[in-house]
């Protein structure tokens, strides 16, 4: 499986991807559908908004007693019959997969979508002890194939445009095949029929675990999370241990608002509640079922910067709405995790060093904060991740003595006005009817692509004195030239000075 | 309050509120000795700068009324992130009261004074920008599409994407200057495709970017900050 090259600095893998015209129609066709389809159904969905206030408190309450909430989840599982593996680390996790597989004697492993099975790396590890791990969800199918990894959460191919992956069907098949969509589900369909007949081992990942009745959740839209689930005669899920929800009561508020959020259905296709292995009697399910529950990391960020980080649903939605992942997709990032809560979630995984480069990836428009269904606040955190770079010192030193150049500056308005008729000295070679079209050093940054206004003539507080006098109001005579064609401006007159509302509406 | 942007690159946009507040009867004082608000450091990470320059301008607008700025995310930053910042710093008390002060331009001459009728200095068709800040941190949309729809001269278009970011992000705009680029193409073919000659923002962060890349191609359109073109003439 092919992982980003991270010897590569974050800003050049983010200009490979800028670069990459499949990437680029692919990107836009998708996250364009994603936004208007979620923003149509929470248009149509008035208790959209209490809905996810809820969500948020649930999760925030939830987190306040976790140990407690899993507790009882182990306790529910168990009495079902299932078995619960705690898992502090990817090698634990890995281990315990490895072990269920060696002991039932498996050979082939279906399984369908699962985040959590890509941070463990699982797939490579059960390659590498004989097992032979089979993707059922289409878009993970289709980056299995292309021996790639997934690219967002939701939406593992959301990079290859339908073209590219019927080329990539055609070269596994040896035979010509349309580019188009329902044909290439078919013959998806058609192959991996079989798999699902002869694995012995079932694989997914968990969208919820419910505490009081022990049901795994899994929100799929394509059926394979069923087949995966009822046929092979083991059923491994992998959860991150944040994902347990405490009754059926909570789930059913998540389910209300989660497919909307990523794909803007009301009800995902298939919402499939397994309950244990199967009972006497039954006719489908697992002879075995295990429940892992990842922590990776997880549990110390209770008490930590990133706890919010923890409500997250995986819905993809930050992702779709970021202008940043719209433009580079979410193989530059790096990691597991793309987009804007992938930043976080990989602070939180691999340490704070790790997201140097990618804590900055954001230009905190606040987009991801909004659409998250449980207003997860990802711009706040992407700043304290900042924050905890530059305090552990982790940024280049040039960088920290620019910012501490800057502090000195700011703080001190003699210096700061000082360093106004230098920067027009200094820019002086440079500037060009009120404009600088290129300049040196870290500005040169900017002037590549884009025009930097020069240092007015005459600066605000240049200006102040002269307009001190609300008589001797000042005509149109601006020293940077007026945008747009003005009209001429009416001097100023004696008015009578109502006074403002003394009210604070904003409050 | 007439932060750094705005100082130095845009001052006209500071004369026209100076003017525009008068015309409305407010008496606009300009403390001495202001710099900047802090955010360009607070957003990179650099706190402790960030608190220090925070401090300086609390303290300068103590005598204050109401502190009126014309740019979105400096209001924010005074609004929503001064008092957690000064917070265990005596300037806090001062940092809150300030905070319940503050209020961006549009907000200010709406939602504040009531006034919603102005005489454009534009004829023609203008679009409007909504600035990332203002729009999500401060929660404003309508205060500035009301001027905008009750002007006198100029008409507004709806910018297709217009609550999407320009792609300025400050710091951003240099660290990743590719990417901070092809945010700012789609936002300016967006723009160019409304047929407007003017496009409107309410802060000199985005005017910075957008006027950049609206320069570098020479297009027609103009970058304006929304109080240049309520400043017409009065009516
Ligand atoms: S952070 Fe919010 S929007 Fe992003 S994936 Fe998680 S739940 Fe969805």
């Amino acid at each position: 499986m092919s992982d980003t090259d991270l010897s590569v600095p974050f800003r050049q893998r983010a200009g490979s991807a800028l670069g990459d015209k499949h990437l680029q129609e692919a990107l836009t066709i998708a996250t364009t559908k994603f936004i208007g389809l979620r923003r149509e159904a929470f248009g149509e969905f008035p208790e959209g908004e209490r809905l996810r206030d809820m969500a948020r408190e649930i999760k925030e309450a939830t987190l306040q007693h976790l140990d407690r909430y899993v507790d009882q989840l182990i306790d529910s599982v168990e009495r079902l019959g299932g078995h619960v593996h705690y898992a502090t680390t990817p090698e634990e996790a890995r281990r315990v997969v490895l072990d269920i597989a060696a002991r039932t004697g498996a050979r082939l492993a279906v399984k369908s979508k699962s985040m959590a099975s890509e941070e463990i790396h699982l797939n490579e590890a059960l390659e590498a002890a004989g097992v032979i791990p089979i993707e059922t969800d289409l878009g993970e199918y289709i980056i299995q194939l292309a021996h790639e990894r997934p690219s967002h959460i939701i939406a593992p191919a959301i990079h290859k445009t339908k073209g590219q992956v019927a080329d990539l069907f055609a070269k596994e098949l040896g035979r010509q095949v349309a580019a188009d969509p329902e044909e290439l589900t078919r013959i998806a369909r058609v192959e991996l029929r079989q798999k699902f007949l002869d694995a012995d081992l079932g694989i997914t990942g968990a969208n919820f675990a419910v505490a009081d009745s022990g049901t795994v959740v899994l929100v799929t839209n394509e059926g394979n999370g069923r087949m995966v689930t009822s046929l092979p005669r083991v059923h491994v899920a992998v959860m991150g241990v944040e994902k347990v929800v405490p009754s059926m009561t909570d789930l059913m508020v998540f389910l209300q608002i989660l497919a909307k959020s990523a794909t803007g259905q009301k009800l995902s296709v298939y919402t499939t509640l397994v309950r244990g292995p199967r009972r006497a009697g039954e006719l489908e399910g697992p002879d075995e079922f295990h429940l892992v529950l990842l922590d990776n990391g997880r549990i110390r960020q209770i008490a930590g910067p990133l706890r919010e980080a923890l409500y997250c649903l995986r819905c993809g939605a930050c992702l779709n709405v970021c202008p940043v992942y719209r433009q580079i997709g979410g193989h530059a990032y790096g990691y597991t995790y793309p987009g804007p809560i992938g930043i976080l979630l990989t602070a939180m995984l691999e340490g704070p060093g790790s997201v140097k480069d990618l804590a900055h990836a954001s230009s905190l428009c606040g987009a991801c904060a909004d659409a998250c269904p449980v207003r997860i606040d990802i711009p706040r955190m992407l700043v304290e991740l900042r924050r905890e770079v530059d305090e552990a010192r982790i940024a280049s030193w040039t960088e920290r003595l620019a910012y501490r150049l800057m502090e000195t500056i700011l703080a001190s308005p003699t210096l700061y006005r000082w360093s106004k008729p230098l920067a027009r000295l200094l820019q002086r070679p440079f500037a060009r009817d009120g404009r600088i079209r290129s300049v040196p050093l870290a500005f040169g940054e900017w002037t590549r692509t884009r025009d930097l206004p020069a240092v007015a003539r005459q600066t605000f507080q240049e200006r102040w004195p002269e307009l001190q006098n609300p008589t001797a109001t000042p005509g149109s005579s601006t020293a940077t030239g007026e945008p747009c064609d003005r009209s001429r401006l009416a001097p100023e007159s004696g008015h009578p000075r109502p006074k403002p509302d003394s009210r604070h509406p904003l409050q | 309050m007439v932060t750094c942007l705005g100082d130095m690159f845009f001052p006209e946009v500071g004369v026209s509120v100076t003017r525009l507040l008068r015309r409305l009867g407010v008496t606009v004082e300009f403390p001495q000795g202001q710099t900047c608000c802090g955010q360009p450091m607070f957003n990179s990470g650099y706190h402790a700068g960030a608190a220090r320059v925070a401090a300086r301008t609390v303290e300068l607008f103590r005598d204050a009324e109401h502190v009126v700025v014309p740019s979105g995310s400096c209001a924010y930053m005074v609004r929503h992130e001064y008092p957690a910042l000064l917070r265990d710093t005596p300037a806090r008390a001062e940092a809150e009261r300030l905070a319940g002060r503050t209020y961006e331009l549009s907000q200010f001459l709406v939602r504040v004074l009531g006034k919603t009728r102005f005489k454009a200095s534009v004829t023609g068709r203008v679009t409007y920008h909504d600035s990332c800040h203002l729009l999500r941190g401060l929660r404003e949309s309508e205060a500035p599409r009301t001027l905008l729809r009750n002007l006198d001269g100029a008409e507004l278009v709806e910018l297709p994407g217009g609550d999407e970011c320009c792609g300025f992000g400050g710091s951003f705009s240099v660290r990743l200057p590719e990417v901070s680029t092809q945010i700012l193409d789609k936002k300016l073919r967006n723009i160019e495709a409304t047929g407007a000659a003017c496009v409107v923002a309410c802060d000199s962060g985005c005017l910075m970017q957008m006027g950049g890349g609206l320069g570098r191609r020479r297009s027609k359109v103009r970058p304006l900050h929304l109080a240049e073109l309520l400043d017409g003439d009065e009516r």
